[in-house]
């Protein structure tokens, strides 16, 4: 489902971020990905998405080669994804409800149909009860459950989680790590990144360690 | 289908909700607007009425053949007979110096003046209906007729219309130049409006960009604003007409009973009027693509 062959990523000035990567997830496969900060985590999960692109190598998504893709086929490329990010990203100028219906506009999906998958992904994640607010009133880890609202509300294949359990405390990472796992267990392939020991605790989970842009 | 017009319905309103977050700002924008279209707009329905105007106005060109004074009974009846032969003349009324003097009595005030006069000073004419209409040969008809012998002055009595004609012709033209001169102004408002509205959204297109959108997308919500932000603009081009007639057709009344007409202005038809809340919708629509071609590119997600 993701392959990598060989990848390199340098960024403009000469920061190495990735060097020479290579590793496969199978679809349906659930997989970890480790590493301090700054070793490479996040630039590898920007490549699968097509938000950078690599410098040598290829990465397949779908045996599609996405480093090579036109700008106008990157959306679709990106329909397939869900996407959890770090950092959240979540639009403050409308409710809970309407920031995880966004992805649905962009799909065009009719709004009765979306209706129904909004509150549905928003049921999985336990704030179905706070559609009405505005992310804001959100706490840390409530913000990081819209995000995964967000994210699978479009049932992608594939689901990529930057440091999902961030900041949160290990009670809220468990509840995280619950809802990635139901979503595995309806077919999903998951590359979640972590450095996490709570969540790494997690027996029968294969991972891809990095160490400073290299597999470790 | 149903998605489709949802998801058209949704774009205007939250274009309307965009163009009212700040109430000032949208109302003074929609104002600029609609207060630059005014002045070509209103131009060219003073174009349109004065054009009426020459409408009911004797429209028949006619050319008066004075003849020499004094000219005796033979040769007025030589120029009777030439005129009926001509090919290019439709028709003559022969006025009398008498009969022409007696119509000066009746329809001036110079009657007691005329009344002291010793002796007749007008001369015998024809009033002459020609065929042909256009300038030009009715330039060759009049030259032709002032060359008659016992002719002394042929006088065309629509010159006025043509020379009115001219100045309707400069009015519509500089109408034009400010209709275009405008229209620019009117885009480049609905460009830097937009320009600020993706600085402001800067964070909205980079995570519709994250999660899928296409351009396409993400362009239609700024090409709503735009083209209802020209469209609101285009209403209030009309009310400003509407009342700006008004109030000029108050002192207009007064002139136009001086002169025994029932003249008033009139407003835009419906024909124009929509023709107009096209246009301005269609100058909001394309300042915001130029807006968004130039500005959207340079927004990529981290």
């Amino acid at each position: 489902m993701i392959r990598f062959n060989q990848v390199s990523k340098r960024y403009p000035g000469g920061y190495e971020a990735l060097k020479n990567v290579s590793f496969n997830v199978a679809e349906g496969e659930m997989v970890f990905l480790t590493g301090h900060s700054g070793a490479g985590k996040s630039t590898l999960l920007k490549l699968i998405a097509a938000i950078e692109r690599p410098n040598s190598g290829s990465v397949l998504v779908n045996n599609q080669n996405v480093g090579v893709l036109k700008e106008a086929a990157l959306p679709y490329l990106r329909r397939n994804l869900g996407i959890v990010f770090q950092d959240h990203k979540l639009l403050f100028d409308r409710s809970v409800f309407d920031n995880v219906l966004l992805p649905l506009q962009i799909c065009g999906f009719e709004p009765r149909e979306s209706s129904k998958r909004v509150r549905a992904a928003l049921d999985k994640v336990g704030l179905l009860k706070r559609e009405k607010l505005n992310p804001v009133a959100l706490s840390g880890g409530e913000q990081q459950r819209l995000c995964i609202a967000r994210a699978i509300v479009n049932r992608p294949a594939i689901l990529l989680a930057d440091e999902p359990t961030g900041n949160l405390d290990a009670d809220y990472s468990r509840e995280i790590m619950e809802i990635f796992r139901s979503f595995h267990q309806v077919g999903a392939t998951l590359l979640i990144s972590t450095h996490d020991q709570s969540v790494l605790e997690d027996e029968g989970v294969r991972r891809i360690a990095l160490k400073s842009g290299e597999l470790a | 289908m149903t998605g489709k017009f949802g998801h058209q319905r949704f774009l205007v309103q939250s274009a309307l909700r965009r163009i009212f977050a700040s109430p000032l700002g949208g109302i003074l924008n929609i104002l600029v607007i609609g207060i630059a279209l005014s002045l070509p707009a209103g131009m060219y329905a003073l174009l349109k009425n004065v054009q009426t105007l020459a409408g009911q106005l004797p429209g028949k060109p006619e050319i008066s053949l004075f003849l020499v004074a004094d000219s005796n009974d033979e040769a007025i009846e030589k120029i009777r007979t030439k005129i009926a032969q001509h090919p290019d003349i439709a028709g003559s009324r022969f006025v009398s110096r008498d009969a022409a003097l007696r119509q000066l009595q009746a329809g001036s005030a110079l009657g007691d003046v005329i009344e002291a006069l010793e002796h007749n000073p007008l001369p015998d004419a024809f009033v002459i209906t020609p065929r042909v209409d256009t300038a030009a040969a009715l330039k060759r008809l009049r030259d032709e007729l002032a060359d008659w012998g016992g002719v002394d002055l042929a006088q065309m009595d629509s010159d006025w219309a043509y020379k009115l004609e001219a100045l309707l012709g400069f009015g519509r033209m500089l109408a034009l130049i400010l209709g275009a001169l405008f229209s620019v102004a009117l885009i480049a408002v609905t460009f830097n409006t937009i320009r600020l509205q993706i600085l402001t959204q800067r964070e909205e297109i980079e995570v519709a960009r994250l999660i899928g959108a296409t351009n396409a997308f993400i362009r239609q919500p700024f090409l709503f604003f735009g083209a209802i932000q020209g469209l609101l603009g285009g209403i209030v081009t009309l009310m400003i007409l509407a009342i700006g007639i008004r109030l000029a057709n108050i002192p207009l009344a007064e002139v136009a009973r001086l002169y025994s007409s029932d003249f008033r202005l009139q407003i835009l038809g419906w024909g124009d009027s929509l023709s107009l809340l096209l246009f301005s919708l269609y100058l909001g629509w394309l300042g915001a693509w130029l807006s968004v071609s130039r500005h959207l590119s340079r927004i990529t997600p981290r």
